[in-house]
């Protein structure tokens, strides 16, 4: 391997655990990735005579580190303010580059911090911790870069002057902040999985994205929701080739050819779930997990163990009682009992405002009514749902269904 | 670092409380503030009378305007402030999590901005 792709494989593997390190020891974000790209620039001067350092990454973050503080003294004397680092300061202190995997904790828990707002978080992780370019962040969020340039500047100086602190927060604030960082894990996760202007379904990077940020705090933070969600993502993810048919129209679950589901993904999203299961077998991503392990599993659409699913979204709905919940509950009854026991269960819900307006509710029950045989019913709830939707294929999908109806 | 804590909350939970319950906040929080000053935590604070005590005062063209009643009204008003001393936002949220009221009404947390020096 040559020095240069050598230097490469380092960026793609060590740049993030050195800028969050960076940002440690010299306290902005900006001057941090400044910094630790001129780190990667020396290391490709200088490699090619010296040799490959034993221990690369410590190489660069001292090296950052130095730049940095050059930059700041530089900056220092052109505002003739030597009062906070001595001219005569000869000795710069060896930075502590032992707590690498610390420092990524603390930047995926600052760029998270409950105080920034969520669109703050949400572009904040993707730039800073994903590596993603601000035009790339835009693109996959549906913004203008220079909305979403502005959003991360403001963050950043929020960061600043509220002083938020770069740190893992304490142990008894920890599952709370968990929480806020799993929240923005599972937004750029769906984030990629559907977009809801556009024509297309599935945006494959964002969600790829979403898994590796989720495996790597897997890693740094043995958690059990953590390994909930990441098994969560890991399921859904790995039926992206049977979501969409050839022309991007949306194939549902129970019609999807389960050939062409990724197998690997999910022995890996059901290996992790069998680690979440020994820790938090009742929390919310976990459960959600075992739910969609519960339809991996099955070899065909009618081997669904949906008494299982039931049960699973019983369990969910204590945890979290939402309508969305109640209504997914309903759709397994239906499916375990009778497509009428289902829509008995709808009917409680039709008071909640929210679930009106939501158009998978409209959906569910005009499939319901299909198999209870009540063509009529059908016919009104998916053209009650086709209001609701804007996405050009579930939009398609609601119109199949209810012309499908008509030649039943 | 110097954060500001501004206590909001709607009057009528005060208004609907017994004498007793309005008698335990109070000392919950006179309690509150013993802990803080002890802990070095606390610069200065104040409760403050209702809002059916406030006056707004403007001035516009040299003109002193002045109207009855807090700058606008909001479902939850302004009760009284804290001036805390904190290492960072993490240990003011802490702090401001602590304040009695914040159990029913909302603390606004603000880092205090040092004036430039006298020209």
């Amino acid at each position: 391997m040559t020095i240069a792709s050598r230097i490469n494989a380092l960026y793609q593997t060590e740049s993030r655990r050195v800028q969050a390190t960076l940002i440690r020891l010299l306290g902005d974000f900006d001057l941090a990735e400044e910094s630790m790209q001129e780190a990667f620039a020396a290391a490709v001067k200088q490699w090619p005579e010296q040799g490959i350092p034993d221990n690369p990454a410590a190489w660069l973050i001292k090296t950052g580190h130095r730049r940095g503080i050059d930059h700041i003294r530089r900056r220092q004397t052109a505002r003739d303010n030597l009062s906070r680092v001595a001219e005569d300061e000869p000795y710069t202190p060896e930075p502590d580059t032992d707590h690498i995997d610390d420092d990524l904790l603390r930047l995926i828990f600052t760029c998270c911090h409950p105080s920034l707002a969520i669109e703050a978080q949400l572009a904040l992780t993707l730039r800073e911790i994903c590596s993603l370019t601000t035009e790339q962040v835009a693109s996959a969020l549906l913004q203008k870069p220079t909305t979403t340039a502005q959003r991360i500047v403001r963050a950043k100086r929020k960061i600043r002057e509220a002083n938020i602190p770069y740190e893992v927060p304490e142990r008894k604030e920890l599952p709370q902040r968990l929480q806020s960082v799993l929240k923005v894990v599972y937004l750029i996760f769906n984030e990629g999985y559907s977009s809801s202007e556009g024509n297309t379904i599935v945006n494959i990077s964002l969600a790829g994205e979403a898994i590796r940020l989720a495996t790597l705090l897997a890693e740094l933070l043995p958690d059990g929701e953590v390994f909930g969600l990441l098994a969560l993502m890991l399921l859904h993810d790995s039926r992206r080739h049977a979501r969409q048919d050839a022309n991007g129209e949306l194939i549902t679950l129970e019609d999807q050819n389960r050939a062409l589901w990724d197998q690997e993904q999910i022995r890996s999203g059901l290996a992790w779930l069998a680690r979440a299961l020994e820790l938090t077998p009742a929390a919310p991503y976990t459960l959600q997990a075992s739910i969609a392990a519960a339809h991996a599993k099955a070899a065909t659409a009618s081997d669904t163990d949906w008494a299982r699913i039931a049960r699973l979204y019983q369990a969910l709905y204590q945890r979290q009682p939402s309508p969305v919940i109640a209504l997914n509950h309903a759709v397994a009854v239906a499916m375990r009992d009778t497509p009428e026991e289902g829509l008995k269960l709808l009917d409680q819900l039709a008071g909640h405002k929210a679930i009106q307006s939501y158009y998978l509710y409209h959906a569910a029950r005009a499939d319901l009514f299909r198999r209870s045989g009540d063509l009529a019913g059908a016919r009104t709830a998916y053209q009650r749902a086709l209001t609701l939707t804007q996405q050009g294929p579930e939009q398609r999908y609601l119109s199949r269904r209810l012309t499908a109806l008509d030649s039943a | 670092m110097k954060y500001v804590a501004l206590v909001y909350y709607q009057e009528s939970i005060i208004n609907n409380m017994t004498e007793q319950e309005w008698h335990d906040l109070n000392q919950e929080c006179i309690a509150g503030v013993e802990k803080l000053t002890s802990q070095g935590k606390f610069v200065t604070g104040q409760p403050l009378q209702p809002i059916d005590t406030a006056t707004t005062v403007r001035v516009r063209d040299d003109e002193v305007l002045i109207s009855d009643g807090p700058f606008a009204e909001t479902k939850e008003q302004l009760a009284g402030f804290y001036l805390l001393d904190a290492n960072d936002l993490n240990e003011a949220l802490q702090l401001a999590s602590r304040i009695p009221p914040a159990r029913f009404g909302s603390i606004e947390v603000r880092p205090a901005r040092e004036l430039p020096p006298k020209d």
